[in-house]
């Protein structure tokens, strides 16, 4: 069957020989009603998400290209690359680009650490199951800001219990002390959604092989690095990608904990400094475009430099 | 029957609305869009009473800091929201909003009534190319406190002030200069204050060509001489209002002289009573003088969006009274912005406010922050440079200023 749905050639012999080509069935007229009624039906859900989701894209990517200030409401005009020029070779920019970047990679490689340690404590844990997987999601279940605010409050100089027991100089003024706290929170917030995926991945592993590899002599090192990591391999991936891409969005932690100062900005809160508070359109929306093509390529790198094993390239089936 | 349905419904769908509004409209509402503010609510019921029922003011309180504030406006107004009939706006917002057009221009005798009597200073920060867009709620300038036991002379200016808490420090005792030296707005306001005493400019006055002229570099050096001696306090760098009041109100206080809002008076009485008897304030320093200090305070203004612009004239005129601002200042510890109020046969006045005479002087000549539309990238990029002010390079520093100040203004900057 499988054989036959591949072959290339099943489109010419539909004619001459219809019984022989399962691939591409030949439909009745009453089925081909069926098909286009269901088209038609499902045309409207599709035009609306193509509409809430393209049409914002290409109307950011419109305005990146005008000069739109809304304090200079009568000099709105086309300005071509203008505000690419202007955005690519400011210092701010790249400064926020760096710290986004830093935060990202060093938050990421942590939470996949404690998320895999995590992951194995749930996964293996005997007794009381289902309250060790509880109490470790806990974090993950609270709000960012609400968690980022307790975060604030406890590396505050007046009331700050963290900055007492560290005996640190108000913490969130110095520049690296502040992004060395963002990551913090960030690692403490979505390590749990990190475990939950990489426990998904843990099931996949047969018990069988472990016991296998146990029994020819593996140690549990080896059989965690030889077994367990590339069978999970495909859920590592889905997991890495997720949580790179939200972790490049930062926003609600510096927002909360330092609100940007000290070149502690990422480029979504830049972003969000141009837009909203600057009310600069034009160099607002040619920031989040710039966002939008650095998620696409951090995207792009995972699924080329993982090739087969990225999801979504897994023929069902094949392990 | 199916269709019929549909119709039915649609028609219920295309209703409910209009029965909702119908319900909310059968008076005139007008929204006042103002900062948290104590006892602002009996000031908008004393003007619900004068209104008789033509109308009812509602208070919408904005959030506590200035930046929430005024990202919801500005939110509501780029999409042209109508419920927006007054707006309280910080008197740095109203080029910005005006050359927007967001805001409707005084005009007639709503003007002559807005300006009538109202102190030099705040009176500018309700205009905009010679237009007023606004009118003055209440005014704040920012004073030098002192403790009477340390320095019962307080110094004039700042040669004085450096020389004072130099000698004190020499002698052990509690010395520092604290001041908000925070990378944010309060910076920008004490670094306007220097400039505009050294009678230099920032800006151009029509607030479209950076200047940065001789006395803005002076301030500069100043700032740098106030914070790289040892007479500030090591954190003066995280030090907003909050935190520079506090320097002066703690156990052991090394402070010696604080530059602070009038609000830190009351705030002193309850919060250490001991150093209270001794706390005094005195006009800002300045170079040869007192000081030219920079106003704060809140105007009115109404949203070119409003469906009831008359009535919304009429409650911000009637919110901003004399007897409205009075009100004010006695019981939230707003100054006003109306000169006969400050009246020392006023008793009641002269109690809630035994510093008014400072005030009063120090608004006679005070200075403005520079009024241009881009004033909230001005702010930033100033605070950012600024910062941390012991790191000063007075010409380095101004050329940089210079440079990314006219970027902004030509709207080509980048926001940090």
């Amino acid at each position: 069957m499988s054989e036959l749905a591949s072959e290339p050639s099943a489109e010419g012999q539909t004619v001459e020989a219809p019984s022989a080509t399962p691939a591409k069935p030949v439909l009745s007229e009453g089925k081909k009603a069926e098909r286009r009624l269901g088209l038609l039906l499902c045309a409207p859900a599709a035009i609306v998400m193509l509409a809430v989701t393209g049409w914002p894209i290409i109307y950011s990517i419109w305005l990146s290209l005008q000069r739109y200030d809304l304090r200079f409401p009568d000099q709105r005009q086309f300005v071509g690359l203008d505000n690419y020029i202007a955005v690519l070779s400011d210092g701010y920019w790249w400064t926020a680009f760096a710290v986004t970047t830093g935060i990202t990679i060093v938050s990421v490689a942590i939470e996949l650490v404690l998320g895999m340690l995590l992951a194995l404590i749930m996964h293996r844990t005997l007794v009381g199951r289902g309250l060790v997987r509880t109490v470790s999601l806990i974090p993950y279940g609270i709000v960012t800001v609400v968690a980022a605010f307790s975060w604030f409050y406890a590396w505050n100089t007046d009331t700050g219990w963290l900055t007492a027991l560290f005996g640190a100089q108000a913490p969130l003024t110095d520049r690296f002390a502040s992004l060395g706290i963002i990551v913090l929170a960030e690692v403490w917030k979505t390590t749990p959604f990190m475990a939950l995926l990489l426990m998904a991945g843990l099931a996949l592993v047969p018990d069988d092989l472990l016991k296998a590899a146990s029994m020819d002599g593996a140690s549990a090192w080896q059989r965690f690095t030889k077994v367990i990591v590339p069978v999970m391999k495909p859920a590592i991936l889905v997991a890495l990608l997720f949580r790179t891409l939200d972790a490049f969005r930062v926003f609600d932690n510096i927002f909360v904990l330092t609100k940007g100062a000290n070149d502690t900005s990422s480029v979504s809160m830049q972003t969000y400094n141009n837009l909203i508070k600057g009310l600069n359109l034009g160099i607002g929306s040619t920031m989040s475009v710039l966002i939008f093509i650095a998620v696409a390529i951090i995207a792009f790198i995972f699924i080329k430099l993982f090739g087969a094993a990225a999801p979504g390239n897994d023929p069902g089936g094949r392990r | 029957m199916r269709w019929r349905m549909i119709a039915v419904s649609g028609a219920v769908l295309a209703t409910v609305p209009m029965v909702a509004a119908c319900g909310s409209d059968s008076g005139k509402t007008i929204n006042v869009y103002y900062a948290p503010e104590e006892h602002f609510q009996s000031v908008i019921d004393q003007c619900n009473k004068q209104a008789a029922g033509r109308y009812e003011i509602v208070y919408r309180k904005l959030p506590r800091d200035a930046d929430g504030q005024r990202e919801q406006m500005v939110r509501r107004l780029a999409a042209g929201d109508t419920d927006l009939d007054v707006l309280g706006l910080d008197v740095t917002w109203v080029p910005e909003f005006a050359e927007a057009r967001w805001l409707e221009e005084w005009t007639g005798a709503d003007k002559t009534q807005a300006e009538e009597g109202v102190l030099e200073g705040p009176l500018r920060t309700a205009t905009w190319n010679d237009k007023l867009y606004a009118a003055t709620k209440n005014t704040n300038v920012q004073l030098l406190w002192y403790d009477q036991k340390a320095t019962p002379n307080p110094p004039k200016t700042w040669r004085e002030v450096i020389a004072d808490a130099k000698r004190l420090k020499s002698e052990g005792k509690p010395n520092q200069i604290v001041f908000t030296g925070a990378q944010y707005e309060g910076l920008v306001v004490f670094y306007n204050t220097l400039v505009a005493s050294y009678g230099g400019h920032i800006l151009s006055e029509d607030g479209k060509r950076v200047v940065m002229d001789q006395g803005a570099v002076d301030a500069l050096k100043l700032l740098k001489e106030i914070t790289s001696q040892g007479i500030t306090d090591p954190s003066i760098t995280n030090f907003q209002e909050q935190q520079t009041q506090q320097a002066f109100e703690v156990k052991n206080s090394k402070a010696a002289f604080q530059l602070n809002w009038p609000y830190v008076y009351a705030a002193m009485q309850t919060d250490n009573p001991e150093r209270a008897k001794s706390f005094r304030w005195a006009r800002f320093p300045g170079i040869d003088g007192p000081g030219r200090v920079t106003v704060g305070g809140y105007n009115l203004a109404v949203s070119a969006y409003s469906q009831h612009k008359p009535e919304a004239f009429e409650a911000a005129l009637c919110l901003r009274s004399k007897q409205s601002q009075r009100f004010s200042a006695i019981n939230d510890g707003v100054p006003p912005t109306i000169e006969s109020i400050y009246d020392k046969s006023d008793a009641e006045f002269v109690k809630a406010y035994p510093m008014w005479q400072t005030i009063l002087d120090s608004l006679q000549d005070a200075s403005v922050r520079p009024l241009t539309v881009v004033y909230q990238n001005l702010s930033t990029i100033t605070a950012k440079v600024l910062s941390p002010p012991q790191d000063i390079d007075p010409q380095s520093t101004a050329d940089e200023l210079r440079n990314q100040l006219q970027r902004a203004l030509d709207s080509k900057g980048v926001l940090p």
